[in-house]
């Protein structure tokens, strides 16, 4: 049944999601992938989405994939799965893990896992940047092609929106939404006026 | 406690983190201020360093960061009924926000300026992100096993196509296998990165 299988499905992802909403964009993709049930494409969208509306990634993912799979049941089935773990774990570990946390074995554990997370956002920035900035949703990459004429697969407008708004966060210190705002403003001009 | 202030007390918390639901943008982080400012100064339901505890107890567990740090925060003030009151409030508001926009947005989807803006917008989340991979990585890798355990994760996600969790489950066997075989590096990334 499938809202069962996104209960089920959300419940693996909120359980192995350590490091918040942008750590989780693999595993979320992954899960999305084998089931067929959103387009690169329409992930991606989610994650801009999630930028601009409040709340978590997770929770907003989660809700969205569930209501285009399945209705507003499915939306329900996705949000409480993702969220039930997180219920579940603290009320069961919250007494003693606060004491486990001084203990060297944790530091440890958390040793191992911290650059794992730190991976998993690097990949959540490849596949997001596959359908930001590649033309064409092709894995193998023609290397003549890219080098005859590389605007037939890499979108140099988009290179221009990231560099931008990486010096508008970075350097000029705008808040993250208004940096989504000007990437959207610049999109329409470059991608549609022009 | 009687019944009915149990109840208004529900409802107070409920309703605190429905607000602070409605105001967070950019996830469990950027929640923390307004978490502390609701909860410590608004409603003295507690001492700024019981919160830090919390923070700290919610980023080490999985799931969002957000819900975590509610619940726990909804559990000590009330109980289990407090926990889910309080996680409840903080879901909700995307919830809605998102089941509303899911409903609509599949008729603009298709407008070519919608289009054209959602295209700009995906290359400035690519710039989000990477800074976010950039500020954890700092903290995260201070010597080269650190750096080899993140290139290796890259590698495995994008080029043999593994599943997350199982590249989580290897990260926390590496530090147990180093815990229990080399005491002598455990002992030295204990002083290096202390609690964590």
């Amino acid at each position: 049944m499938i809202y069962l299988k996104l209960l089920f499905t959300f419940m693996k992802i909120g359980l192995f999601s350590f490091g918040g909403g942008y750590a989780m964009i693999p595993l979320i993709q992954k899960e999305i992938e084998s089931n067929g049930w959103l387009t690169s494409a329409e992930f991606v969208d989610i994650i801009a989405i999630s930028e601009m509306t409040p709340g978590p990634i997770a929770v907003n993912t989660a809700t969205f994939v569930g209501y285009r799979t399945a209705g507003l049941v499915g939306g329900l089935a996705a949000t409480a799965g993702v969220a039930i773990p997180s219920l579940v774990l603290i009320l069961l570990v919250s007494k003693f893990f606060f004491g486990f946390r001084k203990h060297p074995l944790n530091t440890l554990v958390f040793y191992g896992i911290r650059p794992v997370i730190a991976g998993l956002i690097v990949t959540a920035a490849v596949f997001v940047a596959e359908t930001a900035i590649l033309r064409q949703e092709a894995p193998i990459i023609a290397i003549g092609q890219l080098v005859n004429n590389p605007g037939t697969i890499i979108n140099f407008g988009s290179i221009a929106i990231l560099t931008a708004t990486l010096i508008e966060i970075v350097k000029f210190r705008l808040h993250p939404i208004m940096a989504i705002m000007l990437s959207g403003f610049m999109g329409v001009m470059l991608f549609h006026v022009l | 406690m009687s019944n009915e202030t149990d109840i208004k007390e529900l409802v107070e918390i409920f309703k605190a983190f429905f607000k602070i639901g409605c105001f967070t943008f950019g996830g469990g982080y950027a929640m923390i201020p307004i978490i502390e400012r609701e909860v410590i100064i608004n409603k003295e339901w507690m001492k700024e360093e019981d919160i830090i505890d919390i923070f700290a107890v919610s980023e080490s567990l999985p799931g969002a960061i957000a819900i975590n740090s509610s619940t726990f925060i909804g559990y000590k003030i009330a109980g289990r009924k407090g926990a889910f009151a309080a996680m409840l409030g903080v879901i909700l508001p995307s919830f809605i926000i998102i089941t509303l926009i899911a409903a609509f947005f599949a008729r603009f989807q298709e407008n070519a300026i919608i289009k054209a803006a959602f295209l700009g917008i995906r290359s400035a989340v690519v710039g989000l992100i990477l800074l976010a991979a950039l500020k954890i990585g700092k903290t995260a890798i201070r010597d080269k096993i650190a750096l080899l355990i993140m290139v290796f994760t890259i590698f495995l996600i994008i080029v043999v196509n593994i599943h997350a969790v199982f590249v989580i489950m290897g990260g926390a066997a590496i530090g147990l296998l180093i815990y229990s075989i080399f005491p002598g590096t455990a002992k030295n990334i204990i002083d290096r990165y202390g609690e964590h």
